[in-house]
């Protein structure tokens, strides 16, 4: 394996050991995430029952799975840990971040492969729209860094090739793309109703303004060749925010830097914004961190936050050539200035399976 | 080659100490797994199967919920590898 970063530091120097030796990897970092995000939050104030968790993951606690069969297949079963079937469940981490937060409002994990992040904060944005739960902490996780699920992506020749050139394998929309790059760790935002928040004097970088989620029913991996489930659920969470598409003036695409992928993304967008396509800023921000799967959606969801509260589109690194059938302006080398005022962005979350989850974030 | 029960109780303290989160000094003959050092019954079997791997000893389901306190399980394992 090619490693094209390393982060510093060890998740496990944020848990405590019994923390690190109960939890799969997965969970590791969405706690980890979830304690640095309430703690950004100022720790809110919370009734228990009206607390909410959802946090997912793509493919659940594999590397524990893959550990125990190693485990089982050359010491036999009196050495399974009992902790085994708990560590794996790809409910986990959304378990432990209730437990760590005494969120007894439910907790959740949509799995929807790498639409899973971004699902779950559409599942959390509904828990308070339905009176469910007053705060909600929602994010997406993923552990997949290990020779079999990496052996497996390869063999569906999804992910790069690159090997000889790690950090320039992650090239969304340039000409010379050849698949994904995987990426590790977990992303979490807390999610409060606008009353909640105003009563407590939150800091408030963003609103989720509108959820929209199709499902292509057209491939198990391919995305449908014209972007229609694409299009229905950008089309369905504008319509939920109540927006038009001249308000949108910047989109995180879901963009993992496959040679159909892309396009067929970039195409629709076009298609659903027409000419308002050309004063949006695009941004791929897969070239820089690798694509998390089920932690996508939600990191890109922080990612487009972070754009509206700060009005600056993120870069799209390694983009030496762009594909000349891109039409929609991509952000490139450097951040790009946003406009002022209200304005509205759009992350787009797609996965095996044909789901497509797009999330309107409008400014606070 | 047996450990004395000084080297189980020493062993046995590293294990319960790294899924308890107590200190190593905490796991004394007197104490109780439960009351004292918060073990509760999925951790007590996660326990049992790490000494029955280091120690190299079988202790069957039906041994353990007689082992209350450290210094029971101490005994049991030393006389278990004999």
């Amino acid at each position: 394996m090619n490693f094209a970063a390393t982060v510093i530091g060890d998740v496990s120097e944020r848990l405590t050991r019994p923390e690190t030796k109960r939890m799969d990897p997965s969970a590791q970092y969405a706690l980890a995430s979830a304690r640095e995000a309430w703690a950004d939050a100022g720790s809110p104030e919370v009734d228990p029952e009206r607390l909410g968790s959802v946090v997912s993951s793509g493919i659940g606690g594999i590397i524990t799975t893959l550990d125990g069969w190693d485990t089982l297949r050359e010491r036999g079963a009196r050495r399974m840990l009992p902790t085994t079937v708990p560590m794996l469940m790809p409910n986990s981490p959304t378990a432990y971040i209730s437990l760590d937060f005494n969120a007894q409002a439910g907790a959740h994990a949509l799995v929807s492969a790498c639409a899973s992040g971004a699902e779950a904060i559409g599942y959390g944005v509904d828990m308070i729209r339905l009176g469910r739960a007053d705060v909600v902490i929602a994010g997406g996780t993923e552990a997949v860094i290990h020779p079999m699920p990496l052996a497996s992506f390869a063999a569906s020749r999804t992910i790069s090739l690159r090997n000889d050139d790690p950090a320039g394998a992650s090239r969304p929309y340039d000409v010379d793309r050849d698949g994904f790059v995987i990426g590790e760790g977990a992303a979490v935002v807390i999610l409060e109703s606008a009353e909640h928040a105003a009563a407590r004097g939150a800091r408030v970088y963003a609103k989720i303004a509108g959820v929209g989620i199709s499902a292509d029913a057209y491939h198990i991996t391919s995305p449908e060749p014209e972007g229609r489930g694409q299009i229905r659920a950008m089309r369905f969470a504008m319509e939920d925010a109540g927006i038009s598409p001249r308000d949108v003036v910047h989109v995180n695409a879901h963009a993992t830097s496959t040679k159909v992928g892309d396009m067929v993304e970039a195409r629709a967008i076009r298609n659903l914004f027409a000419s308002e396509a050309d004063h949006i800023a695009l941004s791929a921000t897969k070239s820089m961190t690798g694509h998390l799967l089920g932690g996508a959606g939600a990191l890109e969801t922080l990612f487009t936050v972070k754009a509206v509260a700060e009005r600056k589109a993120p870069p799209t690194i390694n983009v030496d050539n762009p594909d000349p059938e891109l039409d929609v302006p991509l952000v490139r080398d450097a951040p790009a200035d946003l406009p002022a005022g209200d304005i509205a962005a759009v992350n787009n979350s797609f996965g095996f399976g044909g789901h497509n989850v797009a999330l309107v974030v409008t400014n606070a | 080659m047996a450990y004395t029960e000084e080297e189980v109780l020493a062993g046995l303290a590293e294990i319960v100490a790294e899924e308890s989160g107590q200190p190593a000094s905490a796991v004394v003959p007197s104490a109780s797994f439960t009351d004292d050092l918060d073990i509760d019954s999925l951790s007590m079997m996660t326990i049992i199967t790490h000494a029955e791997d280091k120690f190299d000893v079988r202790i069957p389901d039906e041994d353990v919920k007689n082992l209350s306190t450290v210094g029971d399980a101490v005994s049991y394992i030393a006389k278990a590898q004999a």
